[in-house]
């Protein structure tokens, strides 16, 4: 069994704790125990922060909805079609006509590049994300 | 955070979690921290323990207010009031710390003025609370000098919102309770990392390090970088979003692991707004009730299969580590956006996470030293310069981010909404303990569900009686927006003529029913506050259950048939 260091995904304290790995498994959690918040403690939370990553009902493949119902489909192709509808409408609309919500639940990295995205790549500053909540 | 940038030029927790401890007085506004920060609310015990005075002001009985010395049950949406209240006391009885605000602080004179109207007397109408108490807290906060406050949701969340925390902001700096350890003005954030989506920009004013897209050398200095031309019109916030989706200006809507339609306000309208897209992306882990209305959903990684960093309510940026590979066929969320970005002609040129970072790094001042390779213990806390820097336990030590704190003149606002003879309860919403804002995530984490298994609405015991509804019965709340039918929890930690539904359950969708008046300058929309009735619903004589039973599955499905009993209790 491995033990990885990282943080718990759940609220703005920021705990350290560790995954447990056997062969590609997360199979269990510890708390991080000289770290400054969670001083080897967690709360029921950060015990249970892994469950829903192995879940069965995670979403597997790109898909494309189509008369209504969802088809799956490439990688390759669903880049394509994005950023094909996305030229479309800055085109037509102008890029104010775009809109981009990031998350409070997405690392630092990637709330830079989708604002990078926004603002270099599509042209606007219509970007925001959901905690005004 | 617009509040607390006005008065200190810093939105973030002034200080840090574990100088929690050796604090004094701990003093908790909105904030049921024990159950939403559990962490942080550890330390507070501790403190406690040590023999700390824990003051805590919250309409509600919350968990933490079972522990506290104090307990101020102001009216809710009465923060303002009940604040200048203990200011005036503290004023009056000359508690004030002078030497700290001629220094450090202006515009106090205009301040007083409007304070000195709010006689503890004057506040205890206002508020409920008894004007005793409001000078008990006024003088054991203002004596002492390890005291630290503490602010969450529940005072951000009100069309009020920023005057509340800008009155927070005003408590502090009258008594020099900033710039020191075990002091200072510490906003609690909900979700893991909302302090670094808004560090890192994602937000339509500012880039990374909350500097101005109107500031043409910020503007450049970017466009350097970037090699574009960037736009310098302030974008659109969140709710003008789906305005604009609704009258026809965004055609084009790219959501990136959010599910808006549960955890905004007024879900109904961003439902609608959303149909009317002409082009909606939704990148997820899983299948939300928004991605269910995509045209394209991209299948994105959690946290334990990528890299990166999250930045804690402290300040603290920790790096996440991969433990296992991307489940199926999903991609990390940045690797998405770089492809995306490539096929449009702009290659953003990354080959891993702490590549971004250290071009984050180039671009945003206060996370200068803030490199993947500098943080292997327990990360650091921003400002952090450059690579020699250490990181910053706690801020405004010889001068506040924006050279002098301001105080704000803050007169007290009525909610938007207040209980009348047809809706005559006040409805609140919020997180408890085992949920985790909507609930992608945890309704699928069975321990979770166990412990909290269905909606709720929490409504004192006396106005049950009066509605004849018992503890579990289903009940019907509607508001001028909106129903649901949720089950009645009938307790003492709601006071009369206030009822409380959490609003993380997709099922009941409380935000349908609430209020989407929004804070005139922070624009967080005001879900804190809203009149409701409450209508209980009985079961059918004679029919009271009946079995379901899906063959193909081998469930049985008990189903409850219920008839509105309105007219039974009215009069
Ligand atoms: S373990 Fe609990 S307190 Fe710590 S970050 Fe996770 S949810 Fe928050």
């Amino acid at each position: 069994m491995e033990k990885i260091s990282t943080i718990c995904p759940y609220c703005g304290c920021g705990c350290g704790l560790y995954l447990h790995v056997e062969d590609n498994n997360i199979v269990g959690v510890s708390p991080l125990r000289h770290h400054p918040v969670n001083k080897g403690s967690l709360c029921v939370k950060g015990w249970n922060s892994f469950e829903f990553v192995q879940h069965p009902e995670r979403l597997r493949y790109p898909m494309v909805k189509e008369n209504g119902a969802f088809k799956k489909t490439s990688w390759d192709e669903v880049i394509s079609l994005v950023a094909g509808r996305f030229s479309e409408i800055k085109e037509k609309y102008g890029p104010d006509s775009i809109a981009l919500l990031s998350s409070a639940k997405c690392t630092n990295e990637e709330n830079f590049v989708l604002m990078k995205f926004a603002r270099a790549v599509l042209g606007t500053n219509n970007i925001d994300h959901c905690a005004r909540l | 955070m617009a509040g607390l940038a006005s008065a200190f030029g810093s939105g973030a927790m002034t200080n840090s979690i574990d100088e929690i401890d050796n604090a004094r007085v701990l003093f908790v506004i909105g904030s049921n921290t024990t159950e939403q920060h559990p962490m942080i609310g550890m330390h507070m015990l501790d403190a406690v323990d040590k023999g700390a005075t824990l003051i805590v002001a919250d309409p509600r009985q919350t968990q933490i207010a079972k522990f506290a010395h104090i307990h101020l049950r102001q009216k809710s949406g009465t923060d303002v009031a009940l604040l200048n209240g203990i200011m005036n006391v503290i004023i009056s009885e000359g508690l004030v710390d002078i030497n700290f605000v001629k220094r450090r602080t202006e515009n106090f004179d205009e301040f007083e003025k409007i304070v000195s109207g709010y006689s503890p007397e004057v506040a205890e109408k206002i508020t409920g609370v008894p004007a005793d108490e409001i000078k008990r807290v006024a003088r054991l906060y203002a004596t002492e000098k390890r005291a630290m406050l503490f602010y969450s949701m529940g005072i951000t969340q009100h069309v009020t919102g920023v005057d509340n925390v800008r009155s927070c902001a005003n408590l502090v700096m009258l008594t020099a309770h900033i710039g020191q350890p075990m002091t200072g003005l510490n906003p609690l954030r909900g979700q893991n990392n909302v302090q670094g989506a808004c560090d890192m920009g994602a937000l339509p004013e500012v880039y990374s390090g909350y500097q101005k897209v109107s500031d043409a050398k910020a503007r450049r200095k970017f466009e350097n970088a970037w090699g574009r031309k960037l736009p310098a019109k302030p974008g659109l916030t969140l709710t003008e979003m789906f305005d604009g989706a609704l009258n026809g200006k965004i055609r084009a809507m790219f959501v990136m692991g959010e599910n808006p339609i549960v955890s905004d306000p007024g879900a109904t309208h961003i439902r609608e707004a959303v149909k009317k897209l002409d082009f909606l992306v939704v990148q997820d882990i899983f299948m939300s009730d928004t991605a269910e209305l995509a045209d394209v959903v991209l299948p994105a990684v959690s946290f334990a299969e990528k890299e990166g960093t999250f930045t804690n309510t402290e300040r603290r940026v920790q790096k996440l580590r991969k433990a296992i590979r991307p489940m199926y066929g999903a991609m990390p969320d940045w690797k998405i956006i770089a492809e995306l970005s490539k096929k449009m002609g702009y290659d953003m040129g990354y080959r891993a996470t702490h590549e971004i970072m250290e071009e984050a790094a180039l671009l945003t001042p206060s996370y200068g030293g803030i490199l993947h390779h500098r943080l292997d213990d327990f990360g650091l806390q921003w400002p952090c310069p450059d690579t020699n820097h250490t990181g910053t336990p706690f801020l405004h030590r010889k001068k506040f981010t924006k050279g002098l704190g301001t105080f704000n003149p803050i007169d007290f606002v009525p909610p938007a909404e207040s209980a009348d003879d047809e809706y005559p309860f006040i409805l609140t919403t919020g997180r408890i303990y085992f949920r985790y804002h909507t609930a992608t995530m945890c309704g699928r984490t069975s321990t979770l569900k166990r412990e909290e298994p269905e909606c709720f609405v929490e409504i004192n015991h006396k106005d049950a009686a009066k509605l004849g509804i018992r503890n579990n019965n289903k009940v019907r709340v509607s508001s001028r927006r909106g129903e649901i039918v949720v089950n009645a929890l009938v307790t003492d930690k709601t006071p009369e003529g206030i009822v409380f539904i959490p609003f993380h359950f997709r099922e009941a969708a409380v935000n349908l029913i609430t209020n989407t008046a929004v804070d005139p300058v922070a624009k967080i929309p005001e879900f804190k506050v809203c009149a409701v009735k409450i209508v209980p619903l009985l079961p059918k004589p004679g029919m009271r259950q009946t079995v379901l039973y899906d063959k193909k599955n081998d469930i049985k499905i008990l189903l409850d048939l219920y008839e509105e009993s309105e007219a039974e209790y009215e009069g």
